[in-house]
C-alpha cells in the first residue's frame, strides 16, 4: 500500500479516531463515571430541590438487613395463644419497624422472609425487599444460565462440528434466534407462554391427551421466572454455540487422529482432546454469558414487567424502573454500582478459577 | 513385527483418484521410505496403512491379515506425525502414556513402559516439562516415545523432520536409524527429501502422481534409475539431462549425439529407436573436467561455481544454451567466465526415451 502524508501522520491518526472516541467517552465512559457520583447524592431526573450529596445512605437503604427473633403472644397464665389451627400468634413485624423506640435499627424495614424457629418466629428484614428480590432473582437467573446456556452451546456446536450434507442449514437455524431482536423474541414467547391458548400449553396439553391443565406460565409466580430463563437460554444459545465452534476449529485435526490410532473412545477423545483445546474459548463463553445474564432487561420489561409479586424483578430492570419510572436517578445508579462490582468480582474469580496452572 | 502387503491400493476423494493402483510388498524390519514431490500420494498411502483414510479398492494385509476395514487402533501401528501432534496440556510423561490412559494401563506398568520408552530416546529429564518447555527435537522424540509405549508392529512416519531445522533434522535422522536398528521393528517412513530417504532406508519406493514409478534399495535407485522421473529426483544435484538425437542402435546399446556433443555409444534404459529424440541423463559426480578427446566431451563457460569444501559445484553452459552441473571434487580453482571443457563415462550415463506428442506421462512401469 501506497504511504501517504495522512496515513503517516500522527494528527491524522488522532482525527480518526476522535469521534469514536468522543461517543464512547460521552455514551459510556461518562455516565460510568457519573453512575458513581450520583450514587452518592440524591440526585432526581427533575427536581425543584438542589442535589445534595449524602454519603453512603443509598446504598444503606438498599442493602439493610436485619434479623427479628419474634416471641410468640402469651397469654396472662404465660401459654402461648394459638389460633384454631393451633399455629402460635406473633404480634406483627410492623410493631418492631414502626416508631418502636426498642429497635430503632428496624425503623422503617419490611419483611423479606421468615421461618419458625422452636416457638419462636425468626424474620428476616430488608430495607429495599424489592431490591433484594431482585437481586436474588438475577443470581438465580445467572446460576441458572450460565452453566446451562454455556454447556447447551457446548452440545450443538459439537453436533454441528461434522461435515455433514446440509449442515450449514442445521447452523443457520440455530444463529436465527440470535438475529432477531431481543424484543420480538420476547413478544413471541409471551404468546408461546399465554395462558388461554398458549402454544405451549396446546403443545403440552396434546402429549399428555389433555391431562395437562393449561397454567398461565407468566402469570404465576412459581413459573414466571423459569419461563423467562428457559426463553433467554434458547434466544442466545446460537450465538455461544459460534463462539465455541470457532474454538472447536482451532483444535488441530492430527490430534484427534492420535486418539484414534491411540484407540479413545468418543468420550475420552472429548475429555483428553476437544475439552483441553476449549479451555480459553471456555473462559471467554462463561465470562460473556456471565455479563450478559447479569444484564437481564429487556425480557423482564416486554414480558412481566417484574411482576407477579415481584417473582421476576432484577437488577437492571429496577435501575431502569427507579432511575426513569419513578425518575430518582440516584436511586438507580446505587443498583448499577453495585450490579458493576458484582460482575466484576464474580469474572475475577472466574478468571482466577480458570487460570493456566503449572 | 509384520509385513506389510498393498496390493492394487486405490484411493479416491470424490471423483479424483490420488492414489492409482500401487502394488508394494514391505518386509518384516524393514525401513521403507516412500518419497516423491508435494502431491504425490505418499502421505495418503501412509494414512491408509494408518487407517486415517479408508481404501477405495484394493487389499491391504499387515502380518496377513487383511485390515481395510480394522480401526486404526487394530493394526498394531503407531504413527509419528510432521506436526508432532503432542498435546500441549500434558507433561511429556502423560503424552508418552496417552494411549495406556486410553487402554487403562494400570499405573505402575505405565510407567515402567514411559520409562523404558523415553530411555530408549534419552529423554528421561525431560519426563516432567510440558511441549510449551521443549524444542522441536524433543517435541518430536515425545511423539516418537509415545510411538514406541504403543509397542506396534509397525512404525509409520510422516515427514516427521520437516519441521526441524538443518542440524536437528540430520541428529533425529541417525536417532530414528538408530531406533529402527535397536527395536529391529517395521517402519515406513514418508518424505520429500531424498537425502532422508537416502540415508534411511533399506527400500525406496519413489512416488510420482498417486503411481509407484520405481522400488529399490538406494543405491539400485542412484546406480539404476528405472525412468527419467527416478533419475531426476534421486541424488543431489540431481542429474543432467541433455536433448539428444539418437542415431544407430545395436542390440543394447545406441549412439546419441548432438550438436554440443559428438557421438558417443550408451546402454539406453528405455528401448530407443534410430532418428528419435532421447535424453542423455549424466550425474554431475561423473562429470570431470578433461581434455581427453576420446571420451564424451562437452565444452562450455563456467557461469557458477559454489565451493562446498568437499566439492565445487560448477555450472557450465554449453554451446547449445543447456546448462549441466558438475560436482567436481578436485580442489581446482574454477573461475565464472572460463571455458571448460568436460568428460564422463558413457557406462554410467543413461539413456531415456522422451514421451511422444510431449504432455504424456513416460510409460516405463516398474517394479523393484
Amino acid at each position: 500500500m501506497a504511504r501517504s502524508r495522512l496515513t503517516e501522520s500522527n494528527a491524522a491518526g488522532w482525527g480518526f479516531a476522535l469521534p469514536a472516541f468522543a461517543l464512547v467517552a460521552t455514551f459510556i465512559i461518562l455516565p460510568f463515571f457519573f453512575a458513581f457520583a450520583f450514587s452518592l447524592t440524591n440526585q432526581r431526573l427533575i427536581s425543584p430541590n438542589p442535589t445534595e450529596y449524602v454519603g453512603f445512605q443509598n446504598y444503606r437503604n438498599l442493602l439493610g438487613l436485619g434479623l427479628l427473633r419474634i416471641a410468640p403472644v402469651r397469654d396472662d397464665a404465660g401459654e402461648i395463644v394459638r389460633d384454631a389451627n393451633g399455629a402460635p400468634k406473633y404480634p406483627r413485624v410492623r410493631t418492631f419497624t414502626r416508631n418502636n423506640p426498642d429497635y430503632p435499627q428496624y425503623q422503617g424495614m419490611r419483611e423479606w422472609f421468615g421461618w419458625r424457629s422452636g416457638d419462636d418466629r425468626v424474620v428476616v428484614l430488608a430495607r429495599d425487599v424489592i431490591f433484594m428480590k431482585a437481586l436474588v432473582n438475577t443470581l438465580i437467573f445467572v446460576a441458572v444460565v450460565a452453566p446451562v446456556q454455556g454447556g447447551l452451546a457446548l452440545v450443538l456446536a459439537l453436533l454441528i462440528n461434522q461435515k455433514l450434507r446440509g449442515i450449514n442449514v442445521f447452523r443457520t437455524i440455530y444463529f436465527m434466534p440470535v438475529v432477531v431482536s431481543i424484543v420480538v423474541v420476547s413478544l413471541l414467547w409471551r404468546f408461546i407462554y399465554d395462558g388461554n391458548d398458549g402454544l405451549l400449553n396446546n403443545i403440552i396439553g396434546a402429549l399428555t391427551f389433555g391431562l395437562f391443565e393449561p397454567r398461565d406460565w407468566l402469570g404465576d409466580p412459581g413459573t414466571a421466572l423459569g419461563a423467562i430463563i428457559a426463553m433467554s437460554i434458547w434466544q442466545a444459545v446460537g450465538f455461544h454455540m459460534v463462539i465455541w465452534l470457532s474454538g472447536l476449529q482451532t483444535i488441530p485435526p492430527t490430534l484427534y487422529e492420535v486418539a484414534r490410532i491411540e484407540g479413545a473412545n468418543a468420550w475420552q477423545t472429548f475429555r483428553y482432546v476437544t475439552w483441553p483445546g476449549l479451555r480459553n474459548t471456555a473462559i471467554l463463553v462463561l465470562i460473556v454469558i456471565t455479563m450478559q445474564a447479569f444484564a437481564i432487561f429487556a425480557q423482564i420489561d416486554v414480558m412481566t414487567n417484574g411482576g407477579p409479586l415481584d417473582s421476576t424483578q432484577t437488577l437492571v430492570f429496577q435501575a431502569v424502573e427507579r432511575g426513569y419510572g419513578k425518575q430518582d436517578i440516584s436511586g438507580g445508579s446505587v443498583i448499577s454500582v453495585i450490579l458493576f462490582l458484582i460482575v466484576l468480582s464474580i469474572s475475577l474469580l472466574q478468571r482466577w478459577l480458570t487460570r493456566e496452572r503449572h | 513385527m509384520a509385513e506389510v502387503r498393498l496390493t492394487g491400493l486405490r484411493k479416491s476423494f470424490g471423483d479424483v483418484e490420488v492414489i492409482k493402483g500401487v502394488d508394494i510388498d514391505i518386509q518384516d524390519g524393514e525401513f521403507v521410505v516412500f518419497v516423491g514431490p508435494s502431491g504425490c500420494g505418499k502421505s495418503t498411502l501412509l494414512r491408509m496403512i494408518a487407517g486415517l483414510e479408508d481404501i477405495t479398492s484394493g487389499t491391504l494385509e499387515i502380518d496377513g491379515q487383511v485390515v481395510n476395514e480394522v480401526q486404526p487402533k487394530d493394526r498394531g501401528i503407531a504413527m509419528v506425525f510432521q506436526t508432532y501432534a503432542i498435546f500441549p496440556h500434558m507433561t511429556v510423561r502423560e503424552n508418552v502414556g496417552f494411549g495406556l490412559t486410553i487402554a487403562g494401563v494400570p499405573k505402575a506398568d505405565k510407567d515402567a513402559k514411559v520409562i523404558e520408552a523415553a530411555r530408549i530416546l534419552q529423554m528421561e529429564h525431560l519426563l516432567d516439562r510440558r511441549p510449551s518447555q521443549l524444542s522441536g527435537g524433543q517435541r518430536q522424540r515425545v511423539a516418537i516415545g509415545r510411538a514406541i509405549v504403543r509397542d506396534p508392529t509397525v512404525f509409520l512416519f510422516d515427514e516427521p523432520l520437516s519441521n526441524l531445522d538443518a542440524a536437528l533434522r540430520m541428529d533425529m535422522r541417525m536417532e530414528i536409524g538408530k531406533l529402527h536398528n535397536q527395536l529391529g521393528a517395521t517402519m515406513v517412513y514418508v518424505t520429500h527429501d531424498q537425502v532422508e530417504a537416502m540415508t534411511l532406508a533399506d527400500k525406496i519406493v519413489v512416488l510420482e502422481d498417486g503411481q509407484v514409478r520405481q522400488i529399490g534399495t538406494p543405491m539400485e535407485l542412484y546406480h539404476h534409475p528405472a525412468n527419467l522421473f527416478v533419475a531426476g529426483f534421486i541424488g543431489s544435484p540431481s542429474m543432467n539431462f541433455l536433448d539428444v538425437d539418437v542415431g544407430e542402435t545395436h542390440n543394447d546399446t545406441a549412439t546419441v549425439s548432438n550438436p554440443s556433443l559428438d557421438p558417443i555409444e550408451v546402454k539406453p534404459t528405455d528401448p530407443v529407436t534410430p532418428g528419435v529424440k532421447a535424453k542423455l541423463g549424466i550425474r554431475p559426480q561423473y562429470l570431470t573436467p578433461s581434455s581427453d578427446p576420446t571420451k564424451g566431451k562437452l565444452h562450455g563457460t563456467i557461469e557458477l561455481t559454489e565451493r562446498l569444501g568437499t566439492e565445487t559445484i560448477v555450472e557450465v553452459k554449453l554451446g547449445d544454451g543447456t546448462k549441466v552441473i558438475a560436482a567436481l571434487s578436485e580442489d581446482a580453482i574454477f573461475d565464472i567466465g572460463t571455458e571448460v571443457s568436460l568428460t564422463f563415462d558413457p557406462d554410467k550415463a543413461h539413456l531415456f526415451g522422451v514421451p511422444q506428442a510431449g504432455s504424456a506421462a513416460i510409460q516405463t512401469e516398474s517394479g523393484g
